[in-house]
């Protein structure tokens, strides 16, 4: 075994044989030794004065399923795009991992160290193929030079193939993404997700616009991700919420205002008053 | 089983695409030439020299106008200051000819007049080595490619995009022909280049020239087209679309558009280098007037004429306007602006995919 050695600090701490190191190597990809993928420190965002996020303290387990709910203009959506590198967080720190500051990354960056996000309007290329839409996004070397002599794979068919037939989709391969109905443009989104194998999903209403069948199926498929994949839902659909069963935090004016499951979210006074009160 | 690299390159293009390459280079480097060449002038089949130099002048256009639909039509950046390129290209290849003329100027001197009529007393040192052909050619190319890295790194580096873009690209090129317009910039003032003598040692105005440089630009186009099929038709094609129409999905799902962007936009400009070094013998004068604003707004229109993203659309576009500036132009001078004004309305009103997106519509009804 060759352990690669980051610094000379590092390697004077290498055992005898000088293979077993005590310390702490920076390993490529996200370190979730602490059983934490996602971790947002006292992050404040303001727009023109306006506080969109306020000392915001949110942690995720790696695996977890959570939802977020919460009043328009809670921050669910700014709190993405601060995840995502979008929107630079005016203070706090943003963790993916142990080590990964995504406050210092750029969006390609985050999404190849491994977060997927999927936005509130669908957002797919609608002049590519449903086909095409999936090969774009499948996690492969996305710079320039290699896309101009690459060449799409059997093996990199199959699992497009898979992820068709995932979302539903493979009646529709060769159609052009634009003349999808509005539930089969999020699935598709969706599967797009899935071809980045991302480990963190973001997913902003991901069943607005869906049929009742569609969204009972979507609530099924994140469901099966959870474990192997971490996922935050933003969500106004309750039914939806209860379906996935997983922790919920509410948001409110920029910060957290209560977390737990459901029942007990639903039944804390300030989450009614927010929501009801005024 | 991987597909050999050849035969993706050759099945970038459909049949039909290399039956009509074939046809158009049977016509444009052995039928043309030979008619110019080996057919007596007053012959009713003689292609004078007048049409020879009209129709490579057009191809270089037409060649400009495929790598214009490159960055407009693909990756939906417009630029309105390609000329620029084009002049850059002229420029680098009109020093060459201007050291080509040797000692046959006005003024016997192995200077270009211009310096001699400026009191110069030697070659300032840009102009090291400009008389070999080789790196003359290694300018055309280097030189817009270079301004092109380098000001496109910057303003997509800065997310510059959209109506933006295009008018800083106008400032390029405004800024550009002002700089050129100045005698102390070394490239002979307002007259810019003229009275060119030779290309490696043989008559530049002969047939036999005339002919080659209509074959060479003929084969460029041919190219040019066929590079620009093979980008459309890979990964990287469909990256540049998706960058076109959802930018930032294509952030979010890893893709940095900037080295997209910045790869699209220098070849574009490199083609559009070559295309003026073939153009400026062909015509035989380089001045700023290329690269005037205005010239770059009909590049623009050659390709939404033609049709955006379809690399044949901007060739017809090149073609059809400048067949009709060569009428116009000549029959009512003073209203071929207002012309050009009004096809531009015209061709965004009624025909937003251009004459491609026309010929489609009409196979579609006769199909139906």
């Amino acid at each position: 075994m060759s352990t690669k050695l980051i610094d000379n600090e590092t390697e004077n701490r290498g055992g005898e044989d000088g293979t077993q190191v005590v310390g702490h190597i920076l390993q490529p990809g996200v370190d979730l030794s602490h059983k934490v993928i996602l971790y947002l420190e006292a992050i404040s965002v303001s727009f023109d004065g306006f506080k969109a996020l306020n000392n915001l303290n949110l942690t995720i387990d790696a695996g977890e399923l959570r939802c977020i709910i919460g009043p328009n203009g809670a921050g669910k959506t700014t709190m993405m795009d601060v995840i995502t590198g979008k929107t630079r967080p005016d203070a706090g720190t943003c963790f993916f991992g142990q080590t990964l500051d995504l406050t210092r990354m750029t969006e390609p960056q985050i999404a190849h160290a491994g977060i997927g996000r999927k936005f509130q309007k669908p957002t797919i290329f609608e002049n590519h193929t449903v086909f095409e839409n999936l090969e774009l996004a499948m996690k492969t070397d996305k710079r320039a030079w290699t896309s101009l002599f690459a060449w799409l794979s059997q093996e990199g068919r199959d699992r497009i193939t898979d992820t068709l037939k995932q979302i539903r989709l493979d009646q529709e391969a060769d159609r052009q993404a634009g003349l999808l109905s509005h539930g089969q443009k999020q699935w598709l989104e969706i599967g797009m997700l899935l071809m980045q194998e991302p480990q963190l999903l973001l997913l902003d209403e991901p069943v607005a616009g869906m049929t009742d069948d569609e969204t009972e199926r979507t609530g099924e498929l994140f469901k099966s991700l959870a474990g192997k994949h971490s996922l935050v839902v933003v969500e106004h659909d309750m039914a939806f919420i209860e379906q996935l069963g997983g922790k919920v935090t509410v948001l409110h004016e920029g910060s957290v205002l209560a977390e737990g499951n459901l029942a007990t979210v639903q039944a804390d006074p300030r989450v009614i008053e927010v929501y009801l009160g005024r | 089983m991987r597909t050999p690299f050849t035969l993706r390159f050759l099945a970038a293009m459909p049949r039909s695409g290399w039956i009509a390459m074939g046809i158009f280079a049977l016509i444009t480097m052995v039928l043309m030439p030979a008619l110019h060449l080996f057919v007596p002038e007053n012959s009713p089949f003689h292609v004078s020299n007048y049409a020879i130099t009209l129709g490579g002048k057009i191809m270089c256009y037409a060649i400009v106008a495929v790598a214009m639909d490159l960055v407009w039509g693909y990756a939906g950046i417009l630029s309105l200051g390609h000329g620029v390129f084009f002049a850059l290209g002229g420029y680098a290849f009109g020093m060459y000819l201007m050291r080509e003329i040797g000692t046959d100027g006005s003024y016997h001197s192995h200077l270009p007049d211009f310096m001699v009529f400026l009191d110069w007393k030697e070659l300032p040192w840009y102009w090291a080595g400009s008389d070999s052909f080789l790196w003359a050619l290694f300018l055309v190319v280097a030189v817009p490619a270079l301004v092109a890295y380098v000001f496109g790194y910057f303003a997509f580096r800065s997310r510059i995009k959209g109506v933006y873009f295009s008018i800083i690209t106008q400032a390029l090129t405004f800024a550009a022909m002002l700089l050129f317009f100045r005698n102390e910039t070394g490239f002979g003032g307002n007259n810019g280049f003229t009275d060119f003598k030779r290309i490696l040692g043989h008559d530049i105005t002969s047939p036999e020239m005339r002919a080659t440089l209509f074959a060479l630009s003929a084969l460029v186009l041919m190219l040019t087209l066929f590079v620009g099929r093979y980008l459309a038709a890979s990964k990287f094609g469909r990256v540049l679309t998706a960058i076109r129409d959802a930018e930032s999905r294509v952030m979010f799902i890893g893709y940095n558009p900037l080295h997209y962007k910045l790869f699209i936009w220098t070849v574009s400009a490199m083609l559009c280098g070559i295309a003026g070094a073939l153009y400026v013998p062909q015509v035989g004068i380089i001045n700023p007037g290329e690269m005037s604003p205005a010239n770059s707004i009909e590049i623009a229109i050659w390709v939404a004429v033609g049709g955006r993203g379809t690399l044949i659309g901007p060739v017809i576009g090149a073609g059809l306007v400048n067949a009709f500036k060569s009428y116009f132009t000549v029959a009512f001078p003073e209203y071929w602006l207002f012309f050009l004004g009004a096809l531009f309305v015209g061709v965004t009103l009624w025909l937003p995919e251009g004459v491609v997106g026309l010929w489609k519509r009409i196979r579609a009804r006769v199909a139906a």
